[in-house]
């Protein structure tokens, strides 16, 4: 199978740095954001903002499928 | 009527209304292996979204999700944190997943694994250890049903009464429509579930403190150290979280239900645009554990933190607001439970019964022999539920550890050349041997790391070095 294109791996990790690997970082109560405290705010913020990141990756994926379609005359 | 007679009436309406919906969404199809186990592979964005994001939206969410922010509190919050990471991992994986697919016509996990690695015994022990990690996650629906009828009924009716009539049904269900049937039913569940719980995560804190700000302020000034990890407990801090969201966000479509939910898809293009969108879906989910929040001031000293949301229900609104909420997570643990055991019993049926011990078997004959496993498999199911006091989160880490270990052998057979069937065949033997000897002897987490992620780390380390130092075999890609 064809491998995913570096710069959508690399906006895959941006989720990955932000709610996964930097938890030391946000895992604390104040500031305190909407009233909620800030580890849940910053989490639940990646609800959003993850498919803002994959949305991006989608694009480059899709283009470079077509240019790559294009190329080959549409055979696989 | 009293009180628990309306709750369980409205349950009961709910629980027929949407199992009709099941019986009637086959009726213009015929039903072969194929369209009973992915739907004759012509699902659209709609059906296959349907599908994928009603098995996200399960008792686990539901019940558990509250129950550990009620028992547990900071440490809940790693399921916030694997729920976009595991679309993260399905963009990249599904679509080429699906490209195999097609090309191979595979229906089951283990399927996958048959084309990719050319090997009857490693598919039949792949689906062999999937069908083994479906019985927690089963466990976990019918535990969910036995707890929302025990509490509807104010404890009227035990709770393995109601588990053994719940399942009589889901059983019965799965039998008749198969996974079209399933992914309908799901739309209703979905909506009733969406809608329970943006009720009850916005009225709860309302009603007690004003509002969800209000409600954290108060914990806040006697709770702090619960909104952070670790929490109520002592282990699950900061290493844990990290390790457990790797596990979960890699594990997640290792899930054999979920893997062969690919299959039900059109297209690629239609998974890879799901997997942008999903995380949306999931932000419903911080109500659930704001409910289970509410709980530690209102309800202190509940004996099990996963009742916390039914019983903060039932203490707060009138009897009929509890019945479609019981009915909302009884109709969701029948929908995923009835998933769970369509994948289950055709992965004994198609990959480890016919291949192994009745090789000449037809498809209509596999489909028999997976529908007597759906019995099967529910009276397995049945009899951990009734003997076993594990909480729900429990019994997903548990099973998640184990369905993780195909992670190496799914990702290497989609994108290396270099893999080799032993390779994964005793990457998946050592991963699934960590994690048991962890877990089964208490030692999970271990050094605060989650044993299932230690187990996937070697794992993937014995699946590398095998294919590289044993003689090399060409797989087809």
């Amino acid at each position: 199978m064809k491998r995913p294109s570096l710069g959508a791996i690399l906006l895959g990790l941006v989720p990955f740095v932000a709610t996964c690997f930097s938890v030391a970082l946000w895992d604390r109560v104040y500031p305190r954001v909407f009233g909620l405290p800030f580890n849940f705010f910053w989490l639940i913020s990646w609800l959003v903002l993850t498919p803002v990141c994959m949305w991006g990756a989608y694009r480059l994926e899709e283009s470079r499928e077509r240019n790559c379609r294009r190329t080959q005359g549409g055979a696989r | 009527m009293s009180a628990s007679g309306v709750a369980l009436t409205i349950i009961s309406v709910i629980v027929t209304f949407g199992s009709l919906v099941g019986f009637l969404a086959r009726s213009h199809h015929k039903m072969d292996l194929e369209q009973w186990t992915v739907g004759g592979r012509g699902f659209g964005l709609v059906l296959v979204w349907l599908l994928m994001a009603g098995e996200i939206y399960t008792t686990f969410t539901f019940l558990g999700a509250s129950g550990w922010a009620y028992s547990r509190g900071g440490p809940v919050l790693y399921i916030l944190g694997y729920q976009p990471l595991m679309y993260v991992v399905s963009f990249f994986i599904l679509p080429p997943l699906w490209e195999m697919g097609r090309k191979h016509k595979l229906q089951t996990q283990a399927d996958f694994f048959q084309a990719r690695y050319d090997s009857t015994v490693l598919s039949a022990f792949v689906a062999l250890v999937g069908v083994v990690c479906l019985i927690p996650y089963l466990q976990i629906q019918l535990t969910g049903l036995g707890l929302i009828v025990e509490v509807a009924s104010f404890g009227g009716i035990h709770r393995t009464p109601a588990m053994i009539l719940g399942f009589g049904l889901v059983a019965a269900f799965v039998l008749v429509s198969g996974v079209r049937g399933v992914a309908w039913v799901s739309v209703i569940k979905d909506l009733l579930l969406l809608s329970a719980a943006v009720f009850v995560g916005i009225a709860i804190p309302r009603i007690y403190f004003g509002g969800i700000g209000p409600m954290f302020s108060a914990l806040v000034k006697t709770n702090a150290n619960h909104l952070m990890m670790p929490g109520a407990t002592k282990q699950l801090g900061h290493t844990w979280y990290v390790t457990s969201v790797l596990l979960i966000a890699f594990g997640f479509y290792m899930w054999p239900q979920y893997f062969a939910a690919t299959f039900t898809a059109r297209s690629g293009k239609i998974l890879r645009r799901n997997a942008v969108i999903m995380p949306l879906y999931s932000v419903t989910v911080p109500l659930m554990l704001f409910v289970g929040l509410s709980a530690v001031l209102i309800l202190p000293s509940l004996s099990n933190g996963d009742l916390s949301l039914l019983v903060m229900v039932r203490k707060t609104f009138p009897a009929w607001v509890l019945g479609i909420i019981g009915g909302a997570g009884a109709l969701t643990a029948m929908v995923t439970s009835a998933t769970q055991l369509l994948t289950g019993a055709t992965l004994y049926a198609k990959n480890l019964f016919r291949p192994l011990l009745a090789p000449g078997m037809s498809d209509q004959q596999v489909a028999r022999v997976a529908k007597i496993m759906v019995l099967v498999l529910t009276s397995g199911a049945l009899l951990f539920a009734i003997y076993s006091s594990a909480s729900l989160v429990s019994l997903y880490l548990l099973g998640s550890a184990g369905i993780a270990q195909f992670f190496p052998g799914v990702v290497l057979g989609l994108f290396s050349k270099r893999v080799t069937t032993a390779g994964v065949f005793a990457g998946i033997a050592t991963g699934i041997f960590v994690a048991m000897v962890l877990m089964l002897t208490g030692r999970d987490p271990y050094f605060g790391l989650n044993a299932g992620l230690i187990a996937l780390g070697l794992n993937f380390v014995t699946t590398g070095m095998v294919s590289l130092l044993a003689p090399r075999q060409m797989g087809q890609l």
